[in-house]
């Protein structure tokens, strides 16, 4: 394969939400660039509250209001998202988008056999006839490794584990063969074991049918272990974006670094993890410059001053005036 | 597939639900009362000794047997005693059941229908529209039923032509009682849809391109049936009462169509001049008919309702 420049199937670029409230416009997610290539598994971390989950549901469109995108724009395989009219909109995302939600005990209708929920999805989306639909369903639970596929389809969520439920979800995302799914942490709600084999399936899939996945969680674990690429978040703004090697073995802006240094997988051998003082900064009173100086330890004059640029770093990206500890 | 439908009922039998109706002695009692004048107004034309409607079979002379005794002069006797008319009290009743049972039913359909519909559109789309159907229920809550309901009667009689007006009365009955009785299942309806409609299984439906009214009715409708079982249910016997007490106004089922209220006003004038039979027959049986209506209702909510158990 010589150099070919792929197109990205994803791609957002200065993305902003608003959401005004009595206290004034808030922006959970602040002019957010990232790309997400064809069969590509892009992390999302951050904090709780750092915007993971509303970046998330702006790519979906699911933005409950009075959240709304203020700027910026979403493509999906070259063509804008974001400003679709609701029809319009209720057509792409569907077909297009593929969503794994975090509790698998919510996400399935309790009232309806799984069969049932697959087979209306991919009717929904795919030009097929009821039976063939059906043998799809069948398929697809036979995929992520249900056993006995035929003979379970017609049982309901409340029969299933918690990690075979997250199974029939992933079938649920993956049925109307989207070109994008988006995982709003998958595996916070399972036992360590059942979440490793949902990652490594969620990447077998994903490999298999070239699916392009923005991963959503705040565990370095999972990244480390599934991602191509990371996007750290910090109060809505990217902190850091590259390669996840780069980003986990040499991290360029300082919260990256001090997450990395408080978290267990990469602190090996150390005694004592470190920790970042402070906590993130609530949206309400976000500071004045850099969201992160007041805890950041190379915090200089203009970092209180004004916000940080995105410049290139480290294979990646990182948002602060001083990389490494470099003045740029 | 008479297995399959064998294999249904013995689920059916086994499951929670069936375990806790044969461990409730309340239950399986007033479900058999329910159940045995159920049948009794269904099955009236078929079990009536007499038709009590057809004046040809009516002999004033019998008016006034007592209960079980021979008439003075036919020498029939009657089992529940007859009225003033010569008809017998039984068979009213039967008949009388039947008004009283299909306008509780209407009612309840019509209130729980409406109830249900605005119940999920307001949880549903919220903002103003949620608004204002809850602050229509709001007001309505601050009138007692019975005036919203003799309120729609008198408005809906004005409205009728007098030749219509006998037969109008059922349906105007059952429009007004279920006017008054919508509120409670909007309530319960919207704020379970409020609790549904923020799982995920729904941001998943959305998600999935399906339209706000498919979503509604696929996805949030069942899900919310539970309370809405209980809440019909405890309405069935506060709407038989309702429209026992309009009638007992006078304001509802006419003469020539008697409902157990009907019956029980006609009664009322001969209370303390002896007849006692004939208001206290078509009183007990609205006393069981409603009682065991309620407390089925009462045992249906205990076993919906997983946090009582």
């Amino acid at each position: 394969m010589a150099k070919t420049v792929k197109k990205p199937v994803l791609s957002v670029k200065n993305l902003s939400v608003e959401i005004p409230t009595r206290q004034g416009i808030l922006t959970p997610v602040d002019q957010l660039s990232f790309d997400i290539e064809q069969g590509k598994i892009l992390g999302v971390v951050g904090e709780s509250g750092a915007g993971k989950s509303m970046t998330g549901n702006a790519v979906i469109g699911l933005l409950d209001p009075p959240a709304h995108i203020s700027g910026g724009e979403i493509r999906l395989k070259g063509k804008r998202i974001d400003n679709l009219e609701r029809e319009a909109l209720r057509k792409v995302r569907g077909k297009e988008i593929g969503m794994v939600f975090q509790d698998p005990l919510t996400s399935l209708n309790p009232l309806l056999p799984i069969g049932e929920q697959l087979t209306e999805t991919i009717l929904e989306h795919l030009p097929v006839n009821k039976n063939e639909a059906q043998e799809r369903a069948i398929a697809a639970l036979e995929e992520v490794g249900i056993p006995a596929a035929a003979q379970r389809i017609n049982s309901y969520p409340h029969e299933f584990s918690g990690g075979m439920r997250q199974r029939v979800v992933i079938a649920l995302a993956l049925c109307a063969e989207p070109s994008l799914v988006i995982a709003d942490e998958p595996t916070t709600a399972l036992d360590v074991s059942v979440q490793a084999q949902i990652i490594a399936l969620l990447k077998r899939l994903c490999r298999e049918r070239g699916t392009a996945i923005m991963l959503i969680t705040h565990d370095m674990g999972v990244i480390a272990e599934t991602a191509d690429e990371v996007a750290v978040m910090y109060a809505g703004r990217l902190a850091e974006l590259g390669p996840v090697r780069n980003v986990l073995t040499s991290p360029t802006h300082p919260y990256t670094q001090g997450l990395m240094a408080s978290t267990p997988l990469a602190a090996k051998g150390k005694k004592r993890l470190s920790q970042i003082p402070g906590a993130m900064p609530r949206l309400t009173d976000l500071p004045f410059g850099c969201a992160f100086h007041p805890r950041c330890p190379i915090a200089k004059d203009k970092c209180r001053s004004d916000p940080a640029p995105t410049i290139e770093a480290g294979g990646g990206k990182a948002a602060c005036w001083y990389v490494n500890g470099e003045k740029s | 597939m008479a297995n399959a439908f064998k294999d249904t009922v013995i689920r059916a039998w086994k499951s929670d639900f069936m375990w806790s109706f044969r461990r409730t002695p309340v239950a399986i009692a007033s479900f058999v009362v329910a159940l045995l004048l159920i049948m009794g107004a269904v099955l009236a034309p078929l079990i009536a000794p007499h038709n009590p409607f057809d004046p040809a079979t009516l002999n004033l002379m019998n008016g006034f047997s007592a209960p079980m005794e021979p008439n003075q002069f036919t020498g029939e006797t009657f089992w529940l005693g007859t009225d003033d008319q010569g008809r017998d009290v039984f068979s009213t009743i039967l008949f009388g059941m039947r008004i009283s049972l299909f306008v509780g039913f209407a009612a309840v359909a019509f209130a729980m229908t409406l109830g249900v519909t605005l119940g999920l559109i307001a949880g549903y789309v919220g903002g103003w529209v949620g608004a204002l159907i809850m602050r229509i229920a709001d007001v309505q809550l601050t009138f007692p039923g019975i005036l919203v309901a003799m309120l729609i009667f008198g408005i809906a009689k004005g409205f009728t032509p007098i030749d219509q007006r006998d037969e109008m009365a059922i349906w105007v009955l059952i429009i007004a009682i279920g006017l008054s009785e919508w509120v409670q299942f909007a309530r319960v309806v919207r704020g379970a849809t409020m609790v549904e409609k923020n799982k995920e299984y729904v941001q998943a439906a959305r998600l999935n391109g399906r339209r706000s009214a498919g979503i509604m009715l696929r996805h949030i409708l069942p899900n919310v049936l539970g309370p809405v079982l209980v809440i019909a249910t405890i309405s069935l016997a506060l709407a038989i009462i309702a429209e026992a007490t309009l009638s007992f106004l006078g304001v509802g089922a006419p003469p020539t169509q008697p409902s157990l209220g009907t019956l029980i006003r006609i009664g009322q004038g001969f209370l303390f001049s002896g007849e006692w039979w004939i208001i206290l027959f078509p009183s007990i049986t609205l006393l069981a008919l409603a009682l065991s209506v309620n407390l089925l209702g009462d045992w249906l909510r205990d076993v919906l309702n997983p946090r009582l158990r």
